[in-house]
């Protein structure tokens, strides 16, 4: 049993966790782009129910003091909201009419 | 029936008896040699938005912008103040200030800049304080080499340049009154930024042109609407409330009920959850007056979209954050887009996902213009038709391409004459 990376009132997420605790933009929608379909609706069905409770328990804590699991917990919650998109709005991974474009975020605040 | 109430003509267009209502010539968006001409007329003569002056935190700062035709070192000197030269080493012409790549951007913080091909050095003032082996060259006076200065001021943060040997007016006085009326806005408090770049296959103007009507976005944005039928309507009528003109510079206001007076059932539940989406977060930090602001007062307004000329836009939001777009040419058909969004600082996780969200949101539609401009790009250039119809909705696209039109004209005239 690996040490959890979120905390432990949020353990029935810790599965998406190597998946989608990432830092940066780029590296979310690199994962979302590689993502089946069926893949981002099972991320997306567990995750939304628990993010307003999990929005509630990051934002207890100061933005530039976040402990570690409560980071990764914010980190979740940035793929969830790259994520919605796919299923709430285009169902699909890739943007409706945006052809071969790409937009790149090149900066961005942390965390 | 017009949604609200435009000028006595009966027209925001009719209203500019100079911009006339007949079908435009797009040309300028699909010709190498107008593209030739533009460099010149009006990327070599007009103001020039390259940052703003928070990306010079510290006496010493500096970053670099590539220009159309044209790199330059943007600093801090260690007076304080922002100054810009050509990032060209004086000795033998090599680009001065590059990292990793001589065709990439770098920024960060120097008391010098030190030449990688011989040497030569460059206090943050642009004087040569350094030769290496003074006593091989042959009458060199090291004081009279410094860097090539380019005009540089600022005005409410923003970090302007002018290529021309004597710009032809001062930046506040090319700005004018409409654009300079957001001299007191607080920009300078919106200081977390979301930063977006892309290489789009179309000319600069076809780009700009799609930011300054809302007419397309019904259609092409549909999906922003909502998620049920009733609000994801691509035949809604959307008619901005106001435009204004002012000299080559443009704006328009649009108003309508904001996304957090909507019924539940229209909203996506991620915008319900983050209480955010495409026009920004809904809890507005206080920010007090808004000098500039909604010039004519409209009622539910909900974005200033100011277009300055050439390639910059702001974005003001009601809701207090803004929005600013740079469509930089690199050829008669590409060119490098950037969008950057700026926030009052978030306090906590829930502001900091109501600012993310906004920027996902803004990811996700501008990949739609992106894509399908590249069509509108490859459409042009087929020469199917010569003019095309704008509506009174499209007035400010009539109005650029009029204005790029006039710039380029009174440059092509006055080389004839002879002079430049």
């Amino acid at each position: 049993m690996t040490a959890a990376l979120l905390p432990p009132q949020f353990a029935e997420l810790e599965r998406w966790a190597a998946t989608w605790c990432l830092a940066t933009e780029p590296e979310r929608w690199a994962q979302r782009m590689r993502s089946s379909m069926p893949e981002l609706q099972a991320f997306y069905d567990a995750c939304f129910p628990r993010a307003e409770e999990a929005i509630a328990w990051c934002d207890r804590f100061p933005l530039d003091a976040l402990p570690a699991d409560a980071e990764r917990l914010l980190q979740l919650l940035h793929s969830l909201l790259l994520v919605s998109y796919a299923v709430e709005v285009w169902r699909q991974p890739e943007v409706i009419h945006a052809g071969s474009a790409r937009i790149d975020r090149i900066l961005e605040p942390r965390p | 029936m017009a949604r609200f109430q435009k000028p006595a003509e009966g027209t925001w267009t009719e209203h500019h008896p100079e911009l006339g209502t007949g079908f435009v010539s797009f040309e300028d968006s699909i010709s190498p040699a107008f593209y030739e001409l533009e460099r010149e007329a009006i990327f070599r003569r007009a103001w020039l938005n390259v940052g703003r002056s928070e990306q010079l935190p510290r006496n010493g700062s500096y970053f670099t912008r590539q220009l159309p035709g044209a790199s330059v070192i943007v600093s801090r000197d260690l007076g304080g103040r922002i100054r810009a030269f050509h990032n060209v080493c004086r000795h033998r012409g090599n680009k001065l200030v590059w990292d990793g790549t001589p065709r990439g951007e770098t920024r960060g913080n120097a008391r010098q800049f030190v030449c990688k091909y011989h040497g030569w050095r460059y206090g943050l003032d642009g004087a040569c304080t350094y030769v290496h082996q003074p006593d091989q060259f042959f009458d060199l006076r090291r004081e009279e080499l410094g860097l090539a200065p380019v005009h540089c001021d600022t005005w409410a943060g923003f970090v302007f340049v002018n290529l021309a040997r004597e710009p032809q007016q001062s930046l506040r006085d090319y700005l004018g009154t409409m654009v300079g009326a957001l001299e007191g806005y607080p920009f300078d408090r919106m200081t977390e930024r979301y930063s977006f770049r892309a290489e789009n296959n179309s000319n600069w103007k076809v780009f700009s042109d799609a930011f300054q009507e809302y007419y397309h976005v019904p259609p092409l944005h549909t999906h922003q609407l909502g998620p049920t039928p009733e609000a994801r309507n691509p035949e809604y009528p959307f008619e901005a409330a106001h435009y204004q003109l002012d000299g080559p510079h443009r704006m328009v206001t649009t108003s309508g009920t904001h996304k957090h007076q909507w019924p539940k059932e229209h909203l996506y539940p991620s915008e319900a959850l983050t209480r955010s989406g495409s026009t920004g977060p809904w809890d507005a930090p206080d920010l007090g007056k808004l000098p500039g602001a909604n010039p004519s007062g409209i009622t539910r307004w909900g974005i200033d979209n100011f277009q300055v000329f050439p390639n910059l836009e702001i974005l003001i939001y009601e809701r207090n954050w803004y929005v600013t777009y740079h469509y930089w040419p690199t050829s008669h058909n590409t060119h490098v887009f950037e969008g950057d969004l700026y926030f009052v600082p978030a306090r906590g996780v829930r502001e900091r996902l109501a600012h993310e969200y906004a920027a996902i949101t803004f990811k996700e539609y501008g990949l739609q213009d992106c894509g399908t401009l590249d069509g509108t790009q490859m459409g042009l250039e087929q020469r199917a038709f010569g003019e095309f119809p704008l509506n009174d909705q499209e007035i400010l696209v009539r109005h650029f391409h009029k204005t790029v039109g006039d710039w380029v004209g009174a440059y092509a005239r006055e080389r004839e004459r002879g002079g430049r």
